[in-house]
């Protein structure tokens, strides 16, 4: 059965006078990846920050519609106002991925996956906070890389190995969604897989929603695609059949690369 | 053909050669004001110069203990005023840059720089001295705080300028809130900047002496009371090289020495702390 996590209507983005997001209404199912597609200026990277209200601390934007987050607690649901509920929350239960890895410097690989608990002044156990460091980093398969590092730096690791401490830095706030910002767009093709493999295995633990610039990712491990053009969604369903078979022609010519 | 070619090579080596020139003046100058300091100072200094307190004229003898406590105790005390303050109003600057509140705080702190340091201590005198109705060191304090706090403010709001952008979306993502991001993440990550910023305003203000003639005043007793003239080592050197006293002037020395190696020693900190930001 679908489950939908997150309920997009009526979405309308604005920055200055420009209209960046046009009607935008979209469900996003759980425990699913949807890819965000789109070429360069579509308005991907600001539909995602509109989710977890990232978009609104840029001056001069507005957001006009409505995002419902149901949170599923105990086999019961819960509807959630994306925009009537403290930003805070909402941040907390959607993480987020960026574009590049962007570790806290002053913090070492163990602070980094803890930073939530951090920043947010909440007091662990020690032995409470090592499981969570420990069960973190093995989710996101880097426990074996740097087990024997954690007091150094989050910068000292690789590209790719930050970009998955970042991972699992936002899976410790235990968050409904994950909303990954073209996040492999800054690693090498080995990194890359790496980070593509992993989201196929953390899907049965949250929804990922990823936004990204290469047809390939999208095809290779989203189950649902949403194609994005000059800021109106254009079509959105099984990934298999919109890659097999696309509705819209402009989605057409972007899968064959003609636009993008 | 070949000439011409002399010609621009020979050009090229005189500009070579006189940019040499020019750019070893000033290196020349300091290593001849450094010598002429270490000659005439460090025959004055000794255990006794550093851990006594001036004679009454005509004894021999004697040293510059108040002057050292002096200085320590003014330059903490103007950290003191500045540091919150300094720090803050940076922050306020970097977060609301494009505000018409933070336009004018700028100008200000750089019109507040560009004040000549003895109009700022006749700003002090009114401001403390007069209530107060008598000399003091808090006086002499607020007159080196209001020189140091235009460096802290522009150095912390350039520090958090540096930082990038992503980090602070990083921490707000978390659903940490606005204040403890920029408390627990913006701060830290700039806080070998904002030291060197410190740095420097208190290297600058451990050479005044302007602002402290009519607020500090001076003191020859050992003085732990910031309620109570206090003296200085700029202070100290201004007046005991005009005196008539041979032995006085030589103290002078001793003292500029002394001043000299704690500015030369902030400002190596200063080149360690920024190697170590990168």
């Amino acid at each position: 059965m679908k489950e939908i996590t997150l309920k997009i209507e009526n979405l309308n983005a604005y920055y200055e006078n420009n209209q960046i997001l046009k009607n935008i209404s979209l469900d996003i199912y759980r425990n699913k990846i949807t890819a965000i597609m789109g070429p360069s200026g579509c308005g991907k990277t600001s539909l995602i920050r509109c989710i977890n209200r990232m978009f609104e601390l840029t001056p001069k934007t507005k957001i006009e519609g409505k995002i419902t987050l149901i949170e599923k607690i105990n086999g019961s649901f819960k509807e959630i106002n994306v925009y009537s509920t403290e930003s805070t929350y909402i941040r907390r239960k959607i993480g987020m991925v960026f574009q590049k890895p962007n570790p806290f410097p002053t913090m070492s690989i163990y602070e980094n996956v803890l930073a939530g608990f951090i920043l947010n002044g909440i007091k662990l156990k020690k032995s409470e906070a090592d499981s969570i460091v420990e069960d973190a980093l093995r989710k996101v398969a880097l426990w074996d890389e740097v087990k024997d590092k954690l007091k150094k730096r989050g910068t000292f690791l690789s590209g790719g190995q930050q970009q998955r401490l970042c991972i699992a830095r936002a899976l410790v706030m235990k968050p409904e969604i994950i909303l990954l910002d073209e996040p492999t767009s800054a690693l090498d093709p080995m990194a890359t897989s790496k980070i593509e493999e992993l989201l196929e295995n953390l899907k049965s633990i949250v929804t990922i929603i990823i936004v990204t610039h290469n047809v390939g990712q999208a095809g290779r491990i989203s189950d649902y695609v949403a194609f994005l053009y000059l800021g109106e969604l254009l079509e959105f369903g099984l990934t298999d059949k919109v890659f097999t078979n696309p509705s819209h022609k402009k989605t057409e010519e972007f899968l064959i690369g003609k636009i993008g | 053909m070949t000439k011409k070619l002399k010609l621009r090579l020979f050009k090229d080596k005189f500009y070579f050669i006189l940019l040499l020139i020019l750019s070893l003046i000033p290196i020349f100058l300091f290593i001849l004001i450094i010598i002429h300091i270490i000659k005439k100072g460090i025959t004055v200094i000794d255990w006794s110069f550093l851990s006594q307190l001036p004679k009454p004229v005509g004894e021999e003898g004697g040293g510059i203990l108040n002057a050292i406590v002096g200085t320590i105790l003014l330059i903490i005390l103007a950290s003191i005023l500045t540091i919150p303050i300094g720090i803050v109003t940076g922050i306020f600057l970097y977060e609301y840059s494009n505000s018409k509140l933070a336009y004018i705080v700028r100008i200000i702190s750089e019109i507040i720089q560009g004040i000549p340091s003895i109009v700022i201590g006749i700003l002090a005198y009114i401001w403390v001295v007069k209530p107060m109705g008598h000399f003091s060191g808090l006086s002499g304090g607020v007159a080196l705080a209001l020189i140091m706090l235009p460096i802290v403010i522009k150095t912390t709001e350039e520090m958090l300028k540096l930082i990038p952008n992503e980090l602070k979306e990083a921490s707000l993502a978390l659903g940490t809130p606005y204040y403890r991001t920029i408390f627990k993440v913006m701060i830290p990550t700039a806080i070998s900047g904002i030291l060197t910023g410190i740095l420097t305003g208190i290297a600058r203000i451990a050479g005044e002496t302007a602002p402290l003639l009519f607020t500090a005043f001076g003191n020859p007793f050992l003085n732990f009371d910031i309620f109570k003239p206090i003296s200085s080592l700029p202070h100290i050197i201004y007046l005991y090289s005009i005196s008539p006293f041979e032995d006085w002037n030589q103290k002078a020395w001793g003292a500029s020495f002394i001043l000299l190696i704690f500015v030369l020693f902030l400002n190596v900190l200063i080149r360690i702390l920024s190697v170590k930001k990168k």
